[in-house]
């Protein structure tokens, strides 16, 4: 699904990537660890070219989704982003209606029929769960809503334009633990129709949900398995050491 | 419970001994703090009620109806029978602010956007000093620059004479340019930047990123700017003064003479004697300028508390 080969990425004359290899599987949860700093965001942000923005940054090597190369020249950055969903740290719904955050995508596209639009907005609430706490207020601002609500939303806003792949930025790491447990429970229910790939800082979060586990330090890939086979029998000492508790 | 908190308290005694020196400081520095805020709520009330005792005096004299000077036409205050109607000057100052607003406030959106999002870097180090330094300049310069570059072009170009409604709301659209672009920037700077990135994460280009998330989410702060700039407009006497004609009359073309509340005092005021039915009805003209001022300032508040809603 997702290939990554000979990544390195420079920010400047730093490198935070270095020879990234990894190749993440179809319809599964891949939870990328480590400690701060390690890259794991950096790369996450690769996959649907958020870092271009920034500026100073290089990449080099290649990364494809569904075989096509996401850093081709012909490559539309507009079109790579509609397939590659993005779910962020902070919840960031827009200062609009509830029902217009979740529009707000599948318009951008094109997407002005009504009844169309009304249909895609229940499907994607019902997926992020949240249809029955918010059918009844969707004119109502979306600020209006919990942190853990408005991280569903924006989950919700991702699935509307209907992606291939989810990425989630620690979407958790600013949620109270009821909120996180339905996020949680979200993800897996949604990796039967999607790809996902999550950062994520709380270990026993990557333990619980997800399929494989990539751990990274400095840039690098250190180990990437099985989730129950990283944690149970690693196969490098420093993913031991990692998951143990005894740096990070 | 009781006995632990005095323990407690006792226990800090050692500090209690420069209380006293602590509570005088702090009598002296409130004592400062009030005087100072005193002074100005003072100022402004007497600055207040002057204008409105001046200014009201027409009316309780009789004199002169307050309808007859907002809406007449005739400003004939020397003349037998005497004629105050300030509805030109009203015209004047609205026509000439709320076009310099309409002439000003898109390119001061624009440059703001082209200041955050566009050239950040650019933006920060060249144009926002120049925005900054045009509003340093002295309003005698803009009248003098638009007498003698913004009143020939217009002669040259348009029908009239150069001097007119058009020429005045020009001069003041550019000195307005600064307050409109500055309080933008700021609050385009201020955008939280996560919203900008779940725009383009969704796939946004930037400019649906601009107009469908920036522009809408910072539009009262925007408009908070326009206001501003308006009313800034609204009491600037000079600039305008140079190159507006001061025609006490209603235009009938943006390139007709007119003049504007503030010209008008500002032209007659050293040719009254204080407490004469001109002179109190030149500060009728001041007190129509302080009302809309704080309608200005009115609005302003409603639209900021549109913002933090």
């Amino acid at each position: 699904m997702i290939e990554i080969e000979n990544l390195e990425l420079y920010y400047g004359s730093f490198q935070a990537l270095r020879h990234v290899n990894l190749s993440v599987p179809e319809r599964s949860v891949t939870a990328f660890i480590g400690p701060s700093g390690c890259g794991k965001s950096t790369l996450l942000r690769t996959l649907n070219r958020m870092n271009d923005a920034i500026a100073g940054v290089r990449i080099e090597g290649k990364v494809e989704i569904q075989g096509r190369n996401i850093y081709a020249q012909d490559m539309q950055i507009e079109e790579l982003r509609k397939r590659v969903g993005m779910v962020f740290q902070q919840p960031n719904p827009f200062p609009k209606s509830i029902y217009d955050n979740v529009a707000y995508g599948p318009r951008l596209h094109g997407k002005t029929k009504k009844a169309d639009l009304d249909a895609l907005v229940e499907k994607s609430l019902r997926s992020a769960s949240l249809w029955n706490e918010v059918k009844d207020v969707l004119k109502k601002s979306a600020m209006s809503l919990s942190g853990g609500q408005q991280q569903r939303l924006c989950i919700a806003r991702a699935l509307a334009v209907e992606p291939d792949v989810l990425l989630m930025d620690e979407s958790t790491s600013a949620l109270d633990p009821i909120s996180t447990t339905k996020i949680e429970e979200l993800t897996r229910e949604l990796c039967k129709d999607y790809t996902i790939v999550m950062v994520t800082h709380n270990m026993h979060q990557a333990a619980r949900i997800s399929d494989r586990t990539v751990f990274f330090l400095n840039g690098e890939v250190v180990e990437a398995a099985d989730t129950q086979a990283l944690f149970s029998s690693p196969k490098d000492q420093r993913t031991e050491d990692y998951i143990s508790g005894r740096f990070g | 419970m009781q006995a632990t908190t005095s323990k407690v308290r006792s226990d800090a005694s050692p500090l209690a001994g420069k209380r006293p020196k602590h509570a005088r400081e702090e009598l002296r520095g409130r004592i400062y703090i009030y005087f100072c805020v005193l002074l100005m709520i003072v100022t402004i009330f007497s600055i207040v009620y002057f204008i409105a005792s001046r200014g009201l005096a027409p009316f309780f004299s009789g004199d002169v109806g307050i309808g007859d000077m907002l809406l007449g036409q005739t400003w004939r205050p020397e003349g037998a029978p005497a004629a105050f109607g300030a509805f030109p000057f009203l015209f004047g100052s609205f026509a000439t602010s709320l076009l310099a607003a309409i002439i000003s406030a898109p390119l001061g959106f624009c440059a703001s956007i082209f200041m955050t999002e566009i050239m950040p870097k650019f933006g920060r180090t060249a144009l926002q000093p120049a925005i900054e330094l045009l509003a340093g300049i002295p309003s005698v310069v803009y009248g003098f620059v638009g007498l003698s570059v913004v009143v020939p072009f217009l002669r040259n170009n348009f029908p009239g004479q150069g001097i007119g409604i058009l020429a005045g709301a020009i001069v003041l659209s550019i000195m307005i340019l600064p307050t409109i672009t500055t309080i933008a920037t700021d609050s385009l700077r201020s955008l939280p930047h996560g919203l900008k990135e779940g725009s383009y994460a969704l796939g946004a280009t930037r400019w649906q990123t601009i107009s469908r998330i920036v522009l809408p989410t910072t539009l009262p702060s925007l408009l908070t700017g326009v206001v501003l700039g308006i009313a800034r407009a609204f009491g600037e006497a000079l600039a305008v003064q140079m190159v507006i004609g001061n025609a006490p009359v209603i235009p009938h073309s943006l390139f007709e003479s007119a003049t504007t509340l503030t010209s008008v005092i500002t032209l007659e005021m050293g040719n009254t004697t204080s407490g004469s039915l001109h002179n109190n009805a030149l500060w009728s003209l001041a007190l129509m300028l302080l009302i809309m001022t704080f309608l200005f300032v009115f609005v302003v508040r409603m639209l900021e508390r549109r913002t933090k809603r």
